[in-house]
C-alpha cells in the first residue's frame, strides 16, 4: 500500500488522524497533515481507506 | 435491492455513490444532478477559486477516470421535479422517470436572496462554481465591493476580495462578523482581523436598499441612512434548503428534510448533508448542519443504513466539525459553539493569534474552537465525541 498526500489540499481537518493515528499526524503549525508511515502494513489498510474517504478535501490517496 | 437513485450530485450524493460501491452495491446507481458540471468541492470556492489561486478543474470531487470506476447512470444539467414515494419514482425535467429500490436526497441548499437588487447587474450570490467564475470575473476591473452578510461565507469572501487589493466593506446587523455562529467574543478577534487587512464594517447595521443606474448597481443603502458606493456587490445572507422538489411527495420537511437517528425520511428513502435535519442527542434536539465534513460522514452513514435496511440501521452522532479561512488563520470548530455560552480560552493566547477556546452552556463544555491552533484542538474533538457517545 502506497499513499500519497496533496498537501495544497489538506484543510487540516484532522479527520484522517482520528481515523488511523498510526499513519497520519498534524504539522503544529497549521494543522496540515504529516504521513508517519508511507507504507503501512497491510493490516491497517481498512483505516486508511476509511481516512481517505473521511477527508474533507480528498487529500490523501491510497494505491493498493 | 436493484436500482439505487442519487439526488444531488456534489460532496453528499458522491461519497454516498463511492460507499455504495465499496460496500458492494453491484445494481444500478443513478447520480441526478442539475449542475452541468462534474461534481467539485465548495469551500475552496470562495477561497482559493475567487482568489484566482487556483484553475476550476482543481476543485473537482473526483477525476474523470476515478468517476467511470463508479460505473454510474450520470445525470447532469438534470433537476429533479418530483418524488412519488408510493410508486417509487423520481421525476426529472426531461420527463424521464427513475424508478427506485433506495434513494438518497442529498439536494443542499440554495442562497437566500434579499427581496430587491437582484435584478442588478454587479449583484451576485456563492454557491455554485459558475457563480465564482462570474464574480472573478467582474473583480478583475478593480471595483468597490460590498459584501452583505458577515458569517463564515461573507467573511471569507470580504478576506478574499480584500487580498486582491479591493475596497472592501462588509455589513451585518450583527455586532461582530460571525456572532451567530461563534459568539462574539471571536467574532470581535475576527472584526480586528478585518480591520487590519483594511475591510470596513459596518456592524449592527440593515441593508434597506440597493440603487442602480443603466441596470447596473451603484450603492447600498443601510438602515442609518450611510450610502456605500458599489459597482459589485455579494450578498451572502444564508441559505435554505433545496426541497422545492419534494414539496407534495409525503417526505416530512421543515428546515430541511426531516429524518430519523438514523438520516431515514421515509422508508427506502434518506437524506445526508446540508439538506438533512435529523435528531442529534448531544444537541437535546434536530439539527442541520453546513459544514463540509458532515456531507461525507452523514454520506457514509445513509449509504450503509439504506443498504443494511432498517432493523441494522445505526443512528448518526458525530461531533460537529467546521472550518474557515480567513487571510492567514484558520479557525476550526468542533461541536457548538452558541453565541450565549461562556468562552474559556484553554490553550495559548488570542493576543499571540494561537488558542482553543472552549464553548459552555450551564457548565457543560459543548464546542471547542481553534484559532490557528488545529492539533491542539484535536484533543477537545476526541473528548467532545466521548461526551456525545456518553
Ligand atoms: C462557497 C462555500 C464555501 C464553503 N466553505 C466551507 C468551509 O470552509 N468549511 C466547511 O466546513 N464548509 C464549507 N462550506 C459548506 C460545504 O461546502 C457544504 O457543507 C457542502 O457542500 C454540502 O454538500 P452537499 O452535497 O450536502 O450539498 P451541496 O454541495 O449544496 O450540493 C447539492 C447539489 O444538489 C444539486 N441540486 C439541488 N436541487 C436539485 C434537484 N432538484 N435536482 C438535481 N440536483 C439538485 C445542487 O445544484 C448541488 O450541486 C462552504 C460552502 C460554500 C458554498
Ligand atoms: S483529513 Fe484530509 S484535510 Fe484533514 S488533515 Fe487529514 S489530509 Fe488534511
Amino acid at each position: 500500500m502506497k499513499i500519497l498526500i496533496d498537501e495544497g489540499k489538506c484543510v487540516g481537518a484532522g479527520t484522517c488522524v482520528l481515523a488511523a493515528a498510526d499513519v497520519f499526524d498534524q504539522r503544529d503549525e497549521d494543522g496540515i497533515v504529516v504521513l508517519l508511515d508511507d507504507d503501512p502494513p497491510h493490516a491497517l489498510l481498512p483505516q486508511v481507506m476509511d481516512a481517505a474517504a473521511r477527508c474533507p478535501a480528498l487529500a490523501i490517496e491510497v494505491v493498493e | 435491492m436493484d436500482h439505487i437513485v442519487l439526488v444531488g450530485a456534489s460532496a453528499a450524493g458522491l461519497t454516498a455513490a463511492d460507499t455504495l460501491r465499496r460496500e458492494g452495491f453491484t445494481g444500478t446507481l443513478s447520480l441526478v444532478g442539475d449542475e452541468l458540471r462534474i461534481p467539485y468541492d465548495r469551500p475552496p470556492l470562495s477561497k482559493q477559486v475567487l482568489a484566482g489561486d487556483w484553475e476550476p478543474h482543481r476543485s473537482a470531487l473526483r477525476r474523470e477516470a476515478d468517476l467511470q470506476q463508479l460505473r454510474m447512470d450520470l445525470r447532469l444539467g438534470c433537476r429533479a421535479t418530483g418524488l412519488d414515494t408510493a410508486e417509487r419514482v423520481v421525476t426529472l425535467a426531461d420527463g424521464d422517470r427513475l424508478g427506485y429500490d433506495g434513494l438518497i436526497i442529498a439536494t443542499g441548499l440554495r442562497p437566500r436572496h434579499l427581496p430587491f437588487g437582484h435584478d442588478l447587474a454587479g449583484v451576485h450570490v456563492l454557491r455554485t462554481l459558475d457563480e465564482t467564475l462570474t464574480l472573478r470575473a467582474q473583480l478583475q476591473a478593480g471595483p468597490r465591493v460590498v459584501v452583505i452578510g458577515a458569517g463564515f461565507l461573507g467573511s471569507e469572501i470580504a478576506a478574499t476580495t480584500r487580498g486582491l487589493g479591493l475596497d472592501v466593506t462588509l455589513v451585518d446587523v450583527e455586532a461582530t462578523p460571525l456572532a451567530r455562529q461563534v459568539g462574539t467574543f471571536v467574532g470581535g478577534l475576527v472584526a480586528d482581523m478585518h480591520r487590519d487587512h483594511g475591510v470596513r464594517l459596518c456592524m449592527g447595521r440593515h441593508v434597506t436598499g440597493m440603487s442602480g443606474e443603466d441596470g447596473r448597481v451603484t450603492a447600498v443603502t443601510l438602515d442609518d441612512g450611510t450610502r456605500l458606493p458599489a459597482d459589485v456587490v455579494v450578498v451572502a445572507i444564508g441559505s435554505v434548503p433545496a426541497t422545492e422538489w419534494l414539496a407534495g411527495s409525503g417526505i416530512p420537511l421543515g428546515d430541511g428534510v426531516l429524518c430519523d437517528r438514523t438520516c431515514q425520511a421515509a422508508p427506502r428513502v434518506y437524506a445526508a448533508g446540508d439538506v438533512a435535519n435529523w435528531p442529534h442527542p448531544a444537541a437535546g434536539g434536530r439539527v442541520r448542519l453546513e459544514q463540509r465534513t458532515n456531507a461525507t460522514q452523514q454520506a457514509i452513514t445513509a449509504a450503509r443504513n439504506l443498504l443494511s435496511g432498517p432493523e441494522q440501521a445505526v443512528p448518526y452522532t458525530p461531533v460537529p466539525f467546521g472550518w474557515t479561512d480567513l487571510y492567514y488563520t484558520k479557525i476550526q470548530t468542533c461541536g457548538w459553539c452558541p453565541s450565549d455560552a461562556t468562552v474559556d480560552i484553554v490553550d495559548g493566547d488570542p493576543e499571540a493569534h494561537r488558542f482553543v477556546a472552549l464553548y459552555k452552556v450551564d457548565g457543560r463544555v459543548v464546542g471547542a474552537l481553534g484559532w490557528n491552533n488545529a492539533r491542539a484542538l484535536r484533543a477537545y474533538r476526541s473528548q467532545l465525541a466521548v461526551s456525545v457517545a456518553a
